[in-house]
């Protein structure tokens, strides 16, 4: 199965994107994306014949000709229409997204300490590309057309920079809305986060859907972890029912550094998550939280990988799945350890719950070892829920639904407890109810 | 000629059925040391119809085999190599082959002096009967020599159960329904790129079927086998255990054995019916190439089972510690409701071996239950991969898996590496999967030296217990010769 139309599409849709540039076609950015619109123009799109897209068939995403959001109309949001969407009760950063374009009217980014930057791609390369130039595009390299789409058409996104020796105490909250009245659009954010020597700073990325019209997005995020920094970077993702969502996280890692990295997906019809980290020095550590929730005809296919490159590392990755209805997950966790990262220290957990007779799951955890003074195990499991413990609630007078719905937030509980900022958590948890009892909610409405 | 007249002299002696057996066990692998030039009937290299036409021919195969052979040459000329697996090596030329030789009468060595003193000494650590080593490394015995008398009775025994057991050549001319019904039917000739190629040109291999309700009395094995003339390049191996029998088989020998063949691809097919059980076990123990590692043997391997009965159960077990590549993915097929299937694997790899080996299990049944243990060790450069696939289907209500693959690491410049797959269309279905890697503990070591052990000891001790599940599931004979076998393949790993 071959979809080069589609790479004709979306090569073709190139000149208007560029006319639309104003002037912008000189930066080094221009350079990227014409190198990237030619990768696009070679590379096809994967099949279910390329090993690292078995489970997923990405052919209902490709029947569509989508407009990148550059080129079509872009919506006008009220700040309090998009209140519903935030997550509250703790101070951020706020930076509001439209269809992966910066919305500056909506955003309240606040005080910053000196030398942060928290800004729209597009606003950092017209005023400072030097910030940026050395990573972007840098951290993570084209290996699909996705990439080379989103690469040719990269013009906004979220630019974090937290220079050396800075903590940021309030997280920085982004939302990515989507939403669009008469095309099928393409949102391409475009993020990059770079935390300087001894900084710390978390990201919260919120990507929901506006209306129930159906739209792409295809992201990728290149985060740089300098010698002893903290990142935290939660993913919420929430897209509408009837969309499609592709995101790419690359990471790279300093020494002693610490990257934390949180991926909640409730919605989306096709959702894959590719999340790569590098270990480019010693004493690192990682870790890695995912939980999904698919119902319906959900496909939601996470892929991770961590590289451990270099000696006394560690990592460690717990993934957990609920998939009800006619859903299906995919879960592909890659561990390679290189032949001089003795002394590695890789965990990795990947547990399924299957609600219903026609969902289903593919896993692959996959450990590659090459050195010798290790200690790496990964553990896999599928199953349904425990039928004694729901004996043993429901004897306690809680009606069956109930009864289910507290064990399935009990399995997601080890995920979430995880989250270290306490209103979030306790707002992801609500999130998991409504998931749960979606049903109830609608008909009492 | 000599050989030829002295053996004619013998079978004037003892009967054709002696004959023949001593005539098979005499013929086995072993060429080292080759200096008489023997005529023998060798295909040209190369592979076409013809060739394949000839082969059947030769082996004077009726119409209907002729045919089978040929859909899968035409079917496998459409098909490309594979290039997955976790293996590197030069690309193969398959027309650089020869795919027909006639079972060659090798020249018999007087006596032990003559045989490769390393070889002798690798039978002393296994402790391999003086008549046995005779026998493996091609020194002319007696004809009174034990196992034959052995053997015969054995035969007697099987013919008086009903049980079949002869090479596939004599199945296809004298149980031609038989064959007609099995052959293919776990493992078609459209399976895989090998597997077709074995198809189209197999040379031999054995046929076992047991009849209703008969408990096979022993084991069978490869090495006592009747017909058996040639290991040959490409093995096919079917056994049928109909409803409610037991079989145990057992495949290899734990002796080196030299061949000049590189390329080995064989096709194992099992089939049980209600309540059947086969059992089989494997050691392989072939040319893994020198210490640089050239040379060596490769094994491309197709095994799998069916278990269309209910309560029907298969179980494979497999010792590795040959090969310079080995790629194999012993299956089942669990069909039959209540099904059970089993896979249990010690895979050695040292110096520069690679072995990509694994299973798959695949849940039809309801209630079918399957165990993977999976032990790998790499010392050396060895590269060790552990390839499964557990798969519930959609009405395997009730399904249930359990996955263990430990690997050990004995050098910093082995790999180690693990590629499980697990698809479950099934929410009653449980499956559970577990990996773990770690280095040989030092603090064992340790602890053992501390108590006078010797390093060499202490390591293989620690092995022995990493490997003690698969190896309890071994006959009793073999399982002993196996530990030994580890103890040799890891000699030099550590330290």
């Amino acid at each position: 199965m071959e979809h080069k139309n589609v790479n004709e599409w979306y090569v073709a849709k190139f000149k208007s994107f560029e006319d639309k540039l104003n002037g912008q076609s000189k930066s080094f950015l221009h350079e990227i994306r014409k190198n990237a619109l030619n990768s696009l123009a070679e590379l096809s799109f994967p099949t279910n014949r390329n090993e690292e897209w078995k489970c997923t068939n990405v052919a209902p995403i490709l029947k569509h000709n989508f407009i990148p959001a550059m080129i079509s109309t872009v919506p006008k949001f009220q700040q309090d229409e998009i209140k519903p969407f935030l997550f509250k009760d703790f101070d951020y950063h706020l930076m509001v997204f439209v269809n992966g374009l910066f919305a500056e009217e909506l955003s309240e980014i606040g005080n910053l300490p000196k030398g942060v930057v928290v800004d729209g791609l597009n606003r950092i390369i017209k005023n400072n590309p030097d910030s940026i130039s050395k990573y972007i595009n840098n951290l993570s390299k084209i290996d699909n057309a996705f990439n080379a789409l989103n690469t040719a058409y990269s013009y906004d996104g979220l630019v974090v920079i937290v220079p050396d020796g800075t903590i940021l105490e309030k997280p920085i909250q982004v939302l990515y809305l989507n939403s669009s009245k008469d095309d099928l659009v393409l949102s391409l954010p475009r993020n990059l986060i770079i935390a300087g020597k001894n900084s710390q700073v978390s990201v919260i990325t919120n990507y929901r859907g506006y209306g129930d019209k159906t739209y792409f997005s295809n992201i990728i995020t290149e985060i740089y972890i300098g010698e002893n920094a903290i990142v935290n970077f939660y993913k919420i993702q929430n897209e509408n029912d009837g969309s499609y969502h592709i995101e790419k996280v690359q990471a790279i890692q300093k020494k002693n550094s610490v990257f934390n990295h949180y991926n909640i997906n409730f919605g989306g019809a096709i959702v894959r998550n590719d999340i790569n980290t590098l270990h480019d020095d010693q004493n690192i550590e990682t870790h890695y939280y995912g939980l999904y929730l698919a119902h319906g005809k959900q496909h939601v296919d996470n892929h991770t990988f961590i590289d451990h490159a270099k000696p006394n590392c560690m990592s460690n990755e717990l993934y957990k799945g609920i998939l009800d209805d006619n859903s299906r997950g995919v879960f592909n966790g890659k561990i390679i350890v290189r032949r001089d990262a003795q002394k590695t220290n890789a965990y990795q957990q990947n547990k399924t719950i299957l609600l219903s007779k026609t969902a289903t799951i593919d896993t692959k955890p996959q450990l590659e070892i090459f050195a010798d003074d290790v200690k790496c195990s990964h553990g896999a499991t599928v199953g349904h829920l425990d039928d004694t413990s729901e004996f043993y609630i429901r004897s306690r007078g809680v009606p069956q639904e109930l009864a289910k719905s507290m064990l399935i937030r009990a399995f997601a509980n080890d995920v979430i407890d995880t989250v270290k900022i306490e209103p979030l958590k306790e707002q992801i948890n609500h999130m998991i109810f409504e998931h749960l009892h979606r049903v109830e909610i609608e008909n009492e409405q | 000629m000599n050989e030829i007249k002295e053996k004619k002299t013998i079978s004037e002696e003892t009967s054709s059925d002696d004959m023949k057996v001593l005539d098979d066990l005499t013929s086995s692998e072993y060429k080292w040391g080759f200096v008489t030039d023997i005529e023998s009937e060798t295909a040209a290299k190369g592979l076409n119809e013809n060739v394949v036409r000839m082969i059947s021919k030769k082996k004077n195969e009726p119409e209907w085999m002729t045919e089978w052979r040929l859909k899968a040459f035409r079917y496998w000329q459409k098909m490309e190599e594979p290039t997955w697996p976790n293996v590197h090596y030069p690309q193969i030329n398959f027309q650089d082959i020869s795919y027909y030789s006639a079972p060659k009468q090798k020249p018999k060595l007087n006596s032990l002096d003559e045989v490769d003193p390393e070889l002798l000494k690798t039978f002393e650590k296994l402790g391999i009967p003086l008549e046995e080593q005779k026998l493996l490394s091609g020194v002319a015995v007696d004809a009174v020599f034990d196992s034959v008398s052995v053997a015969t009775t054995f035969r007697e025994t099987l013919k008086e159960k009903g049980i079949i057991f002869c090479s596939i050549s004599e199945a296809v001319k004298e149980h031609p329904e038989l064959i007609k019904k099995y052959l293919g039917s776990v493992v078609p000739y459209t399976d895989n790129f090998y597997a077709s190629l074995n198809a189209a040109v197999f040379s031999d291999g054995s046929f076992v079927w047991i009849p209703k309700g008969v408990r096979c009395p022993m084991e069978l094995s490869t090495y006592f086998r009747i017909n058996s003339q040639d290991t040959g390049q490409f093995e096919r191996t079917l056994i049928v255990a109909e409803e409610g029998a037991y079989v145990s088989y057992l495949e290899g020998c734990t002796a080196p054995i030299r061949d000049n063949n590189q390329l080995h691809a064989a096709v194992v097919e099992l089939v049980t019916l209600d309540n059947a059980e086969i059992k089989y076990s494997t050691v392989q123990n072939w040319y893994p190439g020198d210490k640089e590692g050239k040379g060596g043997i490769y094994n491309f391997v197709t095994k799998r089972g069916a278990c269309r009965g209910k309560n029907s159960k298969i179980s494979w077990t497999q010792v590795e510690t040959g090969s310079a590549i080995t790629w194999k993915y012993p299956s089942c097929i669990l069909q039959g409701d209540n099904s059970v299937g089993e896979f249990y694997s010690v895979a050695v790899t040292n110096n520069y071996q690679q072995a990509d080996t694994g299973t798959k299990m695949i849940h039809l049944g309801k209630n079918t239950k399957s165990t993977v243990v999976s032990k790998g060790i790499s010392a050396g450069h060895g590269n060790n991969s552990y390839r499964g696939l557990i798969k519930i289907g959609k009405n395997a209500e009730g399904a249930r898996n359990y996955t263990q693959c430990d690997s050990m690491l004995m050098s910093d410049k082995c790999g180690a590496h693990t590629f499980p797959y697990i698809e479950v269309e099934n929410e009653s279905s449980k499956v559970e999967h577990e990996a773990t890697t770690s280095k040989i503990g030092e603090d064992q070591i340790f602890y053992l030296n501390q108590r006078g052990i010797s390093t060499e000891d202490a390591v293989n001790m620690i092995v022995n217990g990493f490997c003690k599940e698969v190896f309890k599931e071994l006959p009793m004979e073999f399982a002993v010769e196996a530990q030994k076998l580890l103890a040799i393949s890891l000699e030099g790993s550590v330290g």
